[in-house]
């Protein structure tokens, strides 16, 4: 599905991805560890072509292309979706919109509004006071009505209460059981690991791949030692 | 002043398919189905002027002048009360007036037409809505495609008697060659309510305004909401000004301009003479184009500690951040680009009564897909 091949990110000039390769297979569920400013979103947002983050060396393949020259747009075609951290707030745009350009199916829409504990928010301006949960639900929502191959999920639980978690979790879940449905989900907290069999986990550090291993072990290990220790961890450095 | 109204077949046979278009793109319904009176003048021509609704007069504002001569008391009233002078030679502009108690559901239309080339129009308006009455009042000025180097001149004065309301919303669609010079005034009385959309998104060379309204009584609401878009060679400088004088009154003033190579000064003044005012000024400008200016400048005056005036605004091109956020939802850059300038001229910043509102987003949508 995704193939990336020593790929090399710098921003501002600054390199911020050092020759990363990573392979998520069909079906196939990473999650990715690592402490603030490693490189996590760089990866998810240099994978989604946004402007700012460029790519110096290596290549990403979706779907068997080469997607480094790629608009947004582009990639959002052949299928893959964003789930943003800090989306912005546009005014007069409604969420409605959003979501009729996304799916035509309006019985979908209603459904998953009433899943996801939208329904009131259709109608309101996009993000335009949302609150932290409410802005992660809509995000949820409208990535899953775009209906990806893959799946880019940028800290889906962060600001968002436990009740809402397991809303998000079990709807997260269903649509990637769905066989052909992978994701890359960075998380902090980890909370989201209760609702989603992910099987692959890794930590990223200073923009490298550390280590790989089952997510719940490596989550269970940083939460013990925090990432200083990861450094000195029993896990071999994947080169 | 010349003519007499015509009746309404005699009146579509005079304008062609554009002059119909136009006037339509003013928000002007010549099939009257959805509205309880209209007034329509060409140049210094009245072709229309008919009330469906015993609720409503309408009629000339010279034809009114004779008909009810207590009328004359209001004609230039509020210009002298605030010491201000106002042009004389007007020919025509309309005359409304809804009686006391009446709720009248459908609006009242007026349009402004200029037909002629180089014509002068100068009309002046009087708008009396009596106490406790309650209406709508749409009025289009448009121009037709041959009316080049057009001037329109415009004096209203609007009445909004104790605890009547007004709902007034104004279209303007002119060409790139006409000059513009809307001066109005309203006075609010006690627990009555003044509220003024204005919509102008087709080029115009130039439109100078500042519409004031003066909260006269205790109780009053102002509020002035404008939707702008700037065309290249073009200058709207284009104000709205509260004036409290009195107690526990409010008023709000939204603005939104977008330019694509054109001049807007948005100007706004909140002026309390009162205390126990409260009022706020938002201002949002959006940049286009390398040569476009907008030049916000809200003020806010009082001497009085007990009043609550706010202001913001902000000006800028559109956020890069915005534009990638609907890409990554599969939105091409120029659909992305074209989706965030109409939420940004969201016609739901104007007041709009729900009769009108789907009307103004059409010719809204009309016009801004043919701009952008």
């Amino acid at each position: 599905m995704l193939d990336i091949k020593k790929l090399s990110v710098a921003v501002e000039g600054k390199t911020i991805l050092k020759d990363v390769d990573l392979q998520i297979g069909k079906g196939e569920v990473l999650v990715l560890f690592g402490p603030n400013g490693s490189g996590k979103t760089t990866l998810i947002k240099a994978i989604m072509g946004f402007g700012g983050y460029s790519v110096k060396r290596g290549q990403m393949l979706f779907r068997d292309k080469v997607i480094n020259n790629f608009s947004i747009e582009e990639r959002e075609h052949l299928g893959i979706g964003i789930m943003h951290q800090h989306p912005p707030k546009i005014r007069g745009v409604k969420l409605s919109q959003i979501a009729q350009f996304l799916c035509k199916n309006e019985k979908k829409i209603k459904d998953l509004a009433r899943r996801l504990s939208l329904e009131e928010h259709l109608d309101r301006d996009i993000n335009l006071g949302f609150s932290g949960g409410e802005m992660k639900r809509s995000e949820l929502f409208q990535v899953l009505l775009q209906d990806p191959h893959l799946l880019l999920l940028d800290e889906p639980e962060s600001g968002v209460d436990l009740e809402n978690i397991s809303i998000m979790g079990k709807v997260l879940n269903d649509y990637l059981a769905r066989q052909d449905k992978s994701a890359l989900i960075i998380t902090h907290t980890g909370y989201i690991l209760d609702y989603i069999n992910a099987e692959k986990g890794c930590v990223m550090m200073e923009g490298e791949f550390w280590c790989e291993g089952n997510p719940k072990e490596i989550f269970e290990s940083i939460k013990k030692s925090g990432y200083e220790k990861c450094k000195e961890c029993q896990w071999q450095k994947k080169s | 002043m010349q003519g007499v109204p015509v009746a309404k077949e005699e009146l579509i046979k005079n304008f062609n398919q554009k002059d119909m278009e136009s006037i339509a793109s003013s928000g002007m319904d010549l099939s009257e189905s959805m509205r309880c009176a209209s007034f329509l003048q060409q140049d210094n021509k009245v072709l229309l002027q008919r009330s469906l609704s015993d609720a409503v007069d309408i009629l000339s504002t010279p034809q009114a002048l004779k008909k009810f001569p207590r009328l004359k008391k209001y004609f230039g009233k509020s210009f002298k009360s605030l010491n201000r002078d106002y042009p004389k030679d007007t020919e025509g502009g309309y005359f409304i007036r809804v009686k006391k108690g009446r709720t009248v559901k459908l609006p009242i239309q007026a349009c402004l037409f200029l037909k002629t080339k180089k014509f002068e129009q100068k009309v002046h308006n009087v708008i009396i809505v009596e106490e406790g009455a309650r209406v709508y009042l749409i009025t289009g000025c448009a121009a037709s495609s041959v009316a080049h180097e057009g001037f329109h001149l415009g004096i209203s004065e609007f009445f909004v008697q104790k605890g009547g309301y007004l709902n007034f919303t104004m279209v303007h669609s002119w060409r790139e060659d006409v000059s513009v010079r809307p001066i109005s005034i309203a006075m609010v009385e006690e627990g009555a309510s003044f509220i003024s959309n204005y919509v102008c998104l087709r080029p115009v060379r130039e439109i100078i305004m500042y519409p004031t309204a003066v909260a006269l009584g205790s109780g009053a609401r102002v509020s002035f909401n404008s939707l702008i878009l700037s065309h290249p060679s073009t200058l709207q400088d284009i104000g709205s000004r509260v004036i409290f004088k009195a107690k526990n009154a409010q008023a709000e003033i939204v603005a939104r301009a977008v330019s694509l190579g054109g001049k807007v000064i948005a100007r706004g003044h909140l002026k309390a003479e009162e205390q126990d005012v409260k009022a706020h000024l938002e201002c949002r400008g959006l940049l286009l184009s390398k040569q476009g200016i907008i030049h916000a400048i809200p003020e806010l005056e009082t001497d009085f500690r007990d009043v609550d005036l706010s202001h913001e605004a902000a000006i800028g091109k559109i956020s890069r951040d915005e534009i990638e956020y609907l890409c990554s939802r599969g939105f091409s850059q120029q659909e992305a680009q074209a989706i965030i300038i109409r939420g940004f001229m969201d016609i739901d910043i104007l007041g709009l009564p729900q009769v009108l509102r789907k009307e103004i987003k059409e010719l809204e949508d009309k016009t801004l897909k043919a701009s952008l």
